[in-house]
């Protein structure tokens, strides 16, 4: 499974925001490779959010450049036409929200959120679109039953893995997501991560996460970045990182974590 | 104020001309959805200043008008705005589909086949059919300007899903030309097949000042589903006075015990069906 | 796996002039120097234990091999793959495929059945989820963990039945080359027994282990060599 990927799927370069005279997230560079699973740490401020919203292509930075493996190659997505752009939300890209409701149609029942991705697609079988739909909810472990129903009518978590499956319903390669598991209980949380790690594994995605749970990240980033007042301070394997840590910041942070 | 006094039609020359080339674009891009200066008029939003100020920018002298409400010649909306142009233009009025120049209406299109040189104006409340899933304007306008028409079929999955047909009686959205997805304003389903006409349709919707249109023999096809295809369906029942089987029926309950019976909607047409000698059950001799 | 077996004559696993040491940023800039210039080679079906004093640095060597903490000098590379100074993309992959660690700790998902978290590296490397589940539940029958438990998350397990677990994964697959540490803490004897068949087996299809093995009967049933990591100590300043 190596000799075919030999390219990254993401390249980041340089990328560079500033809000007014203050800096969101200065020089930042790295290559994500299909399968690989990046976690980006700091605590509020740091610049990791910016610096998603700026790969995702929420918020144009004001340098670098973003390439993504488009049909084998490299191409800037902050040079793609937005027509292009909004094309690779729909299929290639997903973003997962910290808060499900700005990931979902709360008026629209569980079946039809997870359904619209296949319709933006051109699905016109609702029968076939049900039956996806239907397969999702299962894999997120969403009883059948509640296929029809309002996210409304939801648990905290539920909404959660709904907006899971609306997102990777059509197979994206590339998954953002922004504290995933934020505002979950504790309980919630590890069955949330259990099941990302499996359709990580699984679908062979790859996933940049931004969280300050360190926990969060040992359990399911391959690889990490640590980011301080807008600047990535360190980065490395996510154990060596916690472990052994190089920056002085990053050893304040590890140490700061409480022990259970 | 007396009749004289107003400029023909109400308008001043400059709206009017304004309102034109919203139609002419309208009738360039069909089905697009033109911005335009909607002007106050001396009836409430909601009342029909939308398809008036089309009507009013569209009407000459020589034009012979119908206006209907409901499919119904008189209701108070149609007698209210056929009074306000015969006070404002002079114009003569009809109530018979076949000798109007133009028909004004609202929730409607008349039963009885339009031909060339017709034009219907449409009153029209929420033009933007993708309003009720997406809210925002900017996004709605992205998503027409793109194609973006997957969220429309997510209302007609939800209708599938919670009623198991498509449920979505009014308003069912077309597309147009192959292009853009249009609300061909509150008319029923069952009208959605007239759409395709060799008359000029003109849509006027006043308080969110747009204006759509679409040119004689328009191709406009009813969103569905392949395992799910639209039908224009119509209560089965004949209409209880002209005995007519192909128009669309108003339900009029008839008693306090429930007695009710089925009314052809479009009072022209039932009345020409009478008038040729139709009847049925309650049909008067 | 056996594609990965290098020649016999050269190290599976080879550490040349390693040295680690640690910089505490937020206590004055301390140094704290821990291995100097350390020299350890295993061969294809070798076993080597480390050995020393508790702070030696055993567990740190071992840790650097597994690219868990980084290498301030010195080379060390595992089946020809060089791991100091690697990114983690190569160390991702030595791990997927090369190199096996079983760790004092089990450090999982709550709430992941113990089964599953056992198969989880033979996922990984593409298995089928049944297969995989069916090695797994092989080789906790083999441990003796009730399979009872194999359907609940270890966090609740006694000590001796998380270590089980945790030798099990590490063992799941048949990597040329396996960290140990302290594989035989907290077991019985009966189990003791098991671990050690189990590194005779990845012994005899060609493994390269090195080892922390405080039980010195354990030690001197499995290990060929034994290398001692207070050699490596720096020179007090």
């Amino acid at each position: 499974m190596t000799a075919a990927l030999e390219q990254p799927l993401l390249q980041v370069r340089g990328v560079t925001k500033h809000y007014g005279a203050r800096l969101g997230c200065g020089d930042v560079s790295f290559d994500l490779w299909p399968g690989e699973v990046m976690g980006i740490v700091g605590e509020s401020g740091s610049g990791k959010s910016t610096l998603l919203s700026c790969l995702a292509g929420h918020l144009p930075p004001d340098a670098g450049e973003v390439r993504f493996d488009v049909d084998g190659s490299l191409r800037d997505t902050l040079q793609l036409t937005e027509p292009e752009r909004r094309r690779l939300h729909r299929t290639d890209w997903a973003f997962v929200h910290q808060h499900a409701r700005d990931g979902l149609r709360m008026g629209v029942s569980a079946g039809g959120n997870v359904g619209e991705r296949l319709m933006a697609i051109g699905a016109r079988n609702y029968g076939e679109i049900r039956s996806q739909a239907a397969d999702w909810l299962n894999r997120v472990e969403i009883a059948a039953e509640r296929m029809d129903d309002r996210p409304t009518a939801f648990s905290g978590g539920m909404q959660q893995r709904l907006q899971i499956a609306r997102n990777l319903v059509t197979g994206p390669r590339l998954v953002f997501m922004d504290e995933p598991t934020g505002g979950l209980d504790v309980s919630v949380q590890a069955r949330l991560l259990d099941l990302l790690r499996g359709l990580v594994r699984e679908m062979g995605l790859s996933a940049i996460i931004v969280t300050h749970d360190l926990a969060v990240v040992r359990l399911l980033a391959d690889r990490l970045m640590v980011m301080k007042d807008g600047r990535v301070v360190e980065q490395g394997l996510t154990d060596q990182v916690l472990d052994d840590p190089q920056h002085g910041y990053t050893q304040l942070l590890v140490s700061s974590v409480l022990q259970v | 104020m007396t009749a004289d006094q107003y400029n023909f039609a109400y308008l001043d020359e400059q709206t009017k001309r304004m309102i034109r080339r919203a139609i002419l674009k309208g009738l360039a891009v069909p089905g697009y959805q033109v911005p335009f200066a909607s002007r106050e008029m001396p009836m409430p939003y909601g009342w029909g200043t939308g398809g008036v100020q089309v009507t009013a920018a569209t009407l000459v002298p020589d034009d012979r008008l119908k206006v209907i409400d409901q499919g119904a010649d008189d209701t108070t909306n149609a007698v209210s705005i056929r009074k306000f142009f015969e006070r404002t233009a002079g114009v003569a009025v009809t109530e018979a589909t076949t000798e109007a120049s133009i028909i004004q209406t609202r929730h409607r299109i008349p039963e009885t086949p339009l031909r060339e040189g017709q034009i219907l104006v449409y009153q029209v409340p929420i033009p933007e059919p993708l309003r009720f899933l997406e809210p925002r304007e900017t996004e709605t306008r992205k998503m027409h300007a793109l194609e973006e028409y997957g969220l429309m079929h997510v209302k007609l999955y939800e209708d599938i899903a919670r009623h198991g047909t498509i449920a979505t009686a009014y308003a069912y959205p077309v597309q147009v030309e192959g292009r853009y997805v249009m609300d061909p304003s509150p008319i029923p389903k069952f009208d959605n097949p007239k759409l395709e006409s060799p008359a000029i349709q003109l849509f006027g919707a006043g308080r969110e000042q747009r204006i759509y249109a679409l040119p004689p023999y328009t191709q406009v096809v009813s969103l569905d589903f392949e395992d799910h295809p639209f039908d224009p369906s119509r209560a089965d029942y004949p209409c209880a006075v002209c005995g007519a089987v192909d128009s669309y029926l108003d339900e009029v309950i008839t008693d306090d015990a429930g007695g009710r019976m089925f009314l052809c909607s479009d009072t022209d047409y039932c009345g020409q069906r009478q008038a040729a000698g139709h009847t049925g059950t309650e049909g008067a001799p | 796996m056996d594609d990965c077996v290098g020649e016999s004559d050269k190290a599976m696993i080879d550490c040349e002039g390693v040295t680690k040491r640690f910089t505490l940023h937020n206590q004055g800039g301390t140094v704290i120097e821990v291995l100097s210039r350390a020299d350890v080679q295993v061969a294809p079906g070798e076993c080597v234990a480390l050995t020393g004093a508790s702070g030696a640095g055993k567990s740190t060597l071992i840790r650097m091999i597994h690219g868990n903490y980084l290498v301030e000098e010195g080379r060390i590379t595992v089946g020809g793959v060089q791991v100091s100074g690697a990114d983690a993309r190569t160390v991702l992959r030595l791990r997927r495929e090369t190199l096996g660690y079983v760790s004092q700790f089990l450090r999982v998902v709550p709430r992941v059945p113990a089964i599953d978290i056992v198969a989880e590296p033979l996922l990984t490397a593409g298995w089928h989820a049944d297969a995989a589940r069916a090695h797994a539940a092989g080789l906790l029958t083999r441990l003796n963990v009730p399979e009872r438990l194999w359907g609940l998350g270890p966090s609740t397990f006694s000590g001796g039945e998380q270590q089980r677990v945790n030798i099990a994964r590490g063992f799941a697959r048949n990597y040329p080359a396996l960290l140990l540490d302290e594989p035989t803490a907290s077991l019985d004897a009966t189990n003791r027994d098991v671990v050690l068949s189990l590194i005779r087996e990845a012994k005899a299809r060609g493994a390269a282990i090195l080892g922390i093995f405080h039980d010195e009967n354990a030690r001197s049933q499995v290990c060929d060599r034994v290398v001692d990591v207070s050699a490596f100590r720096p020179v007090a300043t």
